[in-house]
């Protein structure tokens, strides 16, 4: 199994929601996060004085899939949450050991 | 020490603070319905319209609507309440220009803020609708010429000793003169700034965008119900202890019956009480029972209320349908509950509440004479209001822009028309549902 983790725009998480539904992802975790990676943040004004914000609001998904759909999961999660504009996001994969299902007691692929 | 002028002084001048104090209450209204990225943009409004509001109404928006002149609009003392004036002298006593408030014993600069904050609270109804997309600056110039010329034309029309009163048009204390004239000239607004982005989805369905804080909410709306309490009775411009111990009473059973018929009616259609329903439920019992609450019966307030109420539900999902995205209902409230308002005049009127004045309506065996003039109002008002109004929106499209960049709007008018946050130790994400 595969976790992949993906860090998109806020307002992208709907289309990557449902981009996931389609390809057979049944569940997910959703965190909101701040970040920055090469985009810049902002200059603010607060009375007067000026300040900057390097952290961007972000949405952090996870997922846990087979290995086989994983990089149809990742080619979904691209292409729903690309804008082409810089502060789209990344996406991680990584190996996953062990998964159950707390209510059944399902292990491994079973329980996703 | 003349005791009337004094006490009739004072409570104009109170029930005026009561009415400017609705500005608050529309500020956490509209922001509690909002989201927390646009937070700073709607509080900013609803604060700056007031600012805007008493500049353009002294520079000349009172000269239009008070000062003598033809039926359509004053030509006298037009300009920072320059016309001569020998207030309170009242009735034949009076010999300034601005007759058409000579029936009411106070000063003149107390007419003026009393005036004052009723523009206000119109050129604020706008600010709701429009949230959430419009661009700062286009508000405040759009709210200027609000306050300066249309909604002071169309006052005078009405009680500017104007040609709808000539009709025999009765609107106690603005269903039609504050209240739908906010509404048109935000509808327009809404029409030439189009939907929030994913207001409405691919299929066309609308899409819930949920406020951020329901507890502003609910406080902005008591604060609007406590400063109705300024709005209707002070409208009396006199501390005439009958008068105003009625209109209080019936401005008061209008909102309990709009708050509890919208419940009601959320209830059985959406499935539970939603608060926001019910909130704007007793908004829209307000606004529906300003334009008789002087001239109607306890028992009718109630009725006008409940129906009031149960109309701003129905109009907020039809106005979801027809994919008008107005974020507070602004729309449905002032603008459904303006019109019924007006009109419910011309049906529940009782000559013996305000003997002399509108009659009686059509329920109580006046026939449809006063209903006739109402509908009128209403026609005139709407045509007049909107088309203007969308004239002035289109030319603010043209020149300075109306609505934010697409990437502004997602991030929030916060950071891109102010460069503050309202809530800075917090991550503020949202989704659109």
């Amino acid at each position: 199994m595969k976790k992949i983790e993906a860090i998109i725009k806020p307002h992208k998480l709907d289309d990557v929601k449902e981009a996931l539904h389609a390809v057979g992802v049944a569940g997910l975790t959703a965190y909101e996060v701040k970040g920055f990676g090469r985009q810049k943040g902002h200059t603010e004004i607060y009375r007067g004085a000026e300040y900057t914000v390097d952290f961007v609001p972000k949405m952090k998904i996870e997922i846990v899939v087979d290995d086989e759909l994983a990089p149809k999961v990742e080619d979904a999660i691209i292409e729903a949450a690309a804008s082409g504009k810089i502060g789209d996001g990344k996406v991680f994969t990584y190996d996953c050991e062990g998964a159950v299902r707390i209510r059944t007691g399902e292990r491994g692929p079973d329980a996703l | 020490m003349d005791w009337k002028i004094a006490l009739d002084t004072v409570w104009v001048l109170v029930a005026g603070m009561l009415v400017f104090f609705m500005n608050l209450g529309f500020g956490l209204v509209e922001s509690g319905f909002a989201r927390a990225k646009n937070t700073v943009n709607i509080i900013s409004k609803n604060f700056i319209v007031f600012a805007v509001s008493s500049v353009a109404f002294l520079i000349i928006g009172w000269g239009l609507m008070y000062g003598d002149g033809n039926p359509f609009f004053g030509t006298q003392g037009l300009f920072m309440l320059g016309g001569a004036d020998n207030s309170p002298a009242v009735g034949d006593a009076y010999t300034g220009v601005y007759s058409a408030l000579s029936w009411t014993g106070v000063p003149l600069l107390a007419k003026f803020f009393f005036q004052l904050v009723f523009a206000g609270t119109a050129a604020t109804i706008v600010s709701g609708a429009v949230a959430e997309r419009i661009k700062y600056g286009s508000f405040m110039v759009f709210s200027f010429v609000l306050v300066a010329l249309v909604y002071p034309v169309v006052g005078h029309w009405i009680w500017g000793g104007g040609w709808l009163a000539g009709l025999g048009f009765w609107d106690f204390a603005g269903s039609t003169v504050v209240h739908s004239v906010g509404a048109w000239a935000a509808l327009a607004g809404v029409l030439v700034l189009g939907p929030r982005i994913g207001k409405f989805g691919k299929d066309g369905k609308a899409r819930a965008i949920p406020g951020h804080n329901m507890t502003s909410a609910m406080t902005g709306a008591l604060i609007l119900w406590l400063g109705w309490f300024g709005f209707n009775p002070g409208s009396t411009m006199a501390a005439d202890p009958g008068a105003i111990s009625h209109i209080v009473v019936t401005t008061n059973m209008a909102a309990a019956a709009g708050a509890l018929a919208a419940t009601a009616l959320a209830w059985v259609v959406l499935g539970k009480p939603d608060i926001g329903m019910t909130i704007n439920g007793a908004l829209g019992g307000l606004v529906g029972i300003t334009a008789g609450c002087a001239f109607v019966s306890v028992g009718s307030s109630l009725i006008i209320g409940g129906i009031a109420g149960a109309i701003v539900v129905g109009g907020v999902l039809l106005l979801d349908r027809v994919k008008i995205d107005d974020p507070v209902g602004a729309l449905a409230v002032h603008g459904m509950g303006g019109i019924f308002g007006t009109l419910a005049v011309g049906l529940f009127a009782q000559d013996a509440i305000a003997p002399g004045t509108t009659g009686d309506g059509l329920f109580f065996g006046g026939g449809f004479g006063l209903l006739g003039a109402q509908a009128t109002g209403v026609v005139a008002v709407a045509a007049a209001v909107f088309g203007v109004s969308l004239v002035v929106w289109l030319a603010i499209k043209a020149t300075l822009g109306v609505r934010v960049s697409e990437e502004e709007e997602l991030e929030g008018l916060d950071i891109g028309e102010h460069g503050n946050r309202a809530y800075p130790d917090f991550v503020q994400t949202e989704t659109v549902a």
